[in-house]
């Protein structure tokens, strides 16, 4: 007789699921203000408390405390909110032209909007984001054209990436703004390396890595984060901890275990874990790992903690794996609301103000949209000579007779 | 002119790229202070800096995901994978981004990169450290496919390939390294000094991507091959005394479909020669694209010498090798068929 017991296989299990009450009791939510600002000299060895709290700055009156609490000028919290509102526009006006059927496929960020927009605001011009398919306010917040946004996602003759691309799977180096892959992970090591490539060159640009929690199970986050280790290079490693990955919860990934900012204790990178749906806090936390890394002390990683309330994309149903009214209660609340509270507090906002600005933001993308339109969609207008371009710099004789078989 | 081996030919060509270009970096496991395992890299961070040649973490897909980011920032660099039996765990970098970034960005990103790695059997290394992975990258769009087989083609070929704009998968057959094997491992190992392929420029030179070479010219039968396979080849020959042309392809992808074909059409009899396992491997391709070119000038099927389907052996290394032996008993028969 053996002594022991047979053994069990364990698969977490997120609390609730469709039909059950929504349930954050688990949740703890650090008072805002609470939580020290070290020094950005700081070892990662003296901070490791800063992975398992949240930072945040707002509180529930909409007023901004603490360590983290930064002086900004009034035109920072103006572009900040206004970003914000014109991505959620841009989301919604784009979730209509797929039901429309004018485009294939899209994926909203509604929810996450203050992460991106924040950090982007906190980077300089000539930094490199490395995004995932959620971080479309990197763009929104600053003067990419809206047209061609929207001509990449009609896959149409202004299609900048010529139809070759999935929708919404932008490319703009001139906006700091790396080629998205469909492949989840990979580019979190190339902007390891292209941060190690400013380093080798003496240059002073900084990369900014993104991941979803859960993408970080995929080896390409431990690479990129044994490379950040071992040659400590100027790149910031954000998760957006959204809560979801299609339908499988943060558990699934490992976030039950220990906290996604955690993993980078066992790298001896310091690592912060922040309020996503805080814009102030988003926006100070960036700039503390900003300013590391230009001053080349080295990586940090950053845990932004928020919830997905749109669905993955427009491929999937939300309410068949998850409560229907989980958004709604969510704790660290709506960052658009929380943001446009702050400003009405500080007398710079209001509610006419704020209505006014999605009617200006509405026009704007219906405007965009109808030009774009105009250059067809759902892959109108789409050349079939651009499936053999720039496979290659010079296109080889192979493909210039495959090309010519199919008569192009 | 020098005399060289493969690993100076190969060092000598990074040696001169780091040298001229200062956007040229060298990277990989062991390839820093100690020089690589089999020496390749000797000497070049001392000569160069640690910022330009350095050691890295035991982790291909991130040697190659790294060496894409720095690509994409502006570098061109040139990274060693150890052995070419260890580039799996690179291979979504490789095949999913670094082959896939100019296509998807509409040029907006490039990756200028090469990757160098050993391949091939013959030094007992057992089916982890003898593996021929080439028709893995042939599969793939965007990428090149580069094998060269004496040490002034390594050296005119890898500095062809770090100074492509394009990724370059670029597989050096390491049984070569220290000599032209011909497959004949009962007998004294033969080096490059008394080869004329073992002569060397100092200096820059490229040979072109995209061309092959004809090693041996003949009138009887074309023998299409690459790699460690072209000397087996030669030794058949000799052996056999049949008078075959030997085509040495050297670039996989853009294949020189041109050079072959006229050999095939001259001779009218092919076989298709390598050392990688045969189910779907680069010969496939190669007898697709002779029979589509050539067929009426066919006087026999076209024959296939290749690696069992098989996981390399360890002990039974020269049962699994297809050396001259082999190669010349298929030679015979071919010139034999209808």
């Amino acid at each position: 007789m053996s002594d022991y017991a047979p053994l069990s296989f364990k698969v977490p299990e997120p609390e609730v699921r469709p039909g059950d009450e929504p349930d954050f009791s688990h949740f703890e939510v650090p008072r805002a203000g609470s939580v020290r600002r070290p020094d950005i000299e700081t070892n990662a060895r003296d901070m490791k408390d800063l992975a398992t709290t949240i930072i945040r700055v707002m509180n529930r009156d909409g007023d901004a405390v603490g360590p983290w609490a930064m002086k900004l000028e009034d035109s920072i919290l103006h572009h900040g909110l206004r970003s914000m509102l014109r991505t959620r526009a841009f989301d919604e006006r784009m979730m209509k032209l797929q039901r429309q059927g004018k485009t294939s496929f899209y994926m909203k960020c509604t929810g996450e909007e203050a992460i991106a927009v924040g950090q982007q605001m906190a980077l300089s011009k000539g930094d490199m984001n490395f995004p995932t398919y959620r971080q479309q306010g990197l763009l929104l917040c600053q003067d990419y054209p809206l047209v061609d946004m929207i001509c990449q996602i009609l896959s149409n003759s202004r299609d900048p990436l010529h139809g070759r691309q999935l929708p919404i799977m932008y490319s703009s180096k001139d906006y700091g703004f790396f080629t998205i892959s469909g492949n989840l992970g990979t580019q979190y090591i190339h902007a390891v390396g292209w941060a190690m490539a400013s380093a080798i060159k003496g240059d002073t640009k900084i990369a900014s890595a993104w991941i979803g929690d859960g993408s970080t199970a995929e080896t390409d986050f431990h690479s990129a984060l044994v490379n950040a280790s071992v040659y400590k290079p100027p790149v910031v490693l954000n998760i957006v901890n959204n809560q979801w990955a299609i339908s499988s919860f943060q558990g699934i990934a490992g976030g039950d275990s220990a906290t996604f900012a955690e993993r980078a204790h066992g790298f001896g990178i310091p690592s912060l874990r922040a309020d996503g749906n805080d814009f102030l806090a988003v926006y100070a936390v960036s700039k503390w790992a900003i300013e590391r890394a230009r001053r080349n002390l080295g990586p940090t990683l950053i845990e932004w903690v928020t919830y997905r309330v749109a669905p993955h994309s427009t491929s999937d149903d939300p309410s068949q794996y998850r409560p229907r009214e989980e958004s709604a209660a969510w704790p660290l609340g709506d960052p658009v609301l929380r943001l446009k509270n702050h400003l009405i507090g500080r007398g710079l906002w209001s509610e006419e103000r704020h209505v006014q600005a999605e009617a200006e933001f509405d026009e704007e993308i219906r405007s965009a949209t109808r030009e774009a339109e105009t250059y067809g969609v759902m892959g109108e207008g789409s050349s079939a000579r651009d499936i053999f371009e720039e496979v290659y710099k010079e296109m080889p004789p192979h493909l210039v007779a495959q090309r010519q078989k199919i008569g192009v | 002119m020098a005399r060289m081996n493969m690993i100076e030919a190969i060092r000598s060509a990074m040696d001169v790229k780091l040298d001229h270009d200062p956007d040229v970096v060298v990277f990989g496991e062991d390839v820093g202070f100690f020089g690589g395992v089999f020496r390749c890299t000797a000497g070049l961070q001392k000569k160069y800096g640690k910022s330009r040649v350095f050691d890295c973490p035991i982790n291909e897909s991130g040697i190659v995901g790294s060496a894409i980011g720095m690509a994409v920032y502006g570098l061109r660099p040139c990274v060693e994978v150890q052995f070419a039996d260890y580039i799996y765990p690179a291979y979504d970098q490789i095949v999913s981004e670094a082959a896939r970034m100019r296509y998807r960005s509409a040029g907006d990103f490039t990756v200028p990169l090469t990757i160098r790695s050993p391949m091939g059997g013959g030094i007992f290394g057992g089916q982890t450290h003898s593996q021929c992975p080439e028709a893995l990258f042939t599969h793939v769009a965007g990428l090149k496919t580069i094998v060269p087989s004496t040490p002034y083609d390594a050296k005119g070929l890898l500095i062809a390939a770090i100074e492509d704009d394009d990724p370059v998968i670029f597989f050096e057959p390491k049984r070569l390294y220290n000599g032209p094997f011909d497959g004949h491992h009962e007998r004294p190992a033969q080096n490059w000094s008394g080869h004329a392929a073992g002569e060397v420029p100092e200096g820059h030179y490229t040979v072109p991507i995209g061309k092959a070479a004809i090693r041996r010219e003949g009138q009887d039968l074309s023998i299409i091959t690459y790699g460690t396979m072209c000397f087996v080849a030669e030794a058949a020959v000799a052996e056999t005394g049949i008078d075959a042309e030997i085509i040495d392809v050297r670039t996989l992808v853009p294949l020189d479909i041109d050079t072959i074909t006229q050999s095939v059409k001259k001779t009218g009899r092919c076989m298709v020669l390598h050392e990688a396992t045969q189910t779907s491997g680069f010969g496939a391709e190669l007898i697709a694209q002779i029979q589509e070119h050539c067929f009426y000038h066919l006087e026999a099927p076209v024959e296939r010498v290749a690696g069992w389907d098989t996981p390399y052996p360890h002990a039974q290394e020269w049962d699994y090798f297809p050396g001259p032996a082999r190669v010349g008993r298929a030679l015979k028969s071919l010139m034999e068929a209808a």
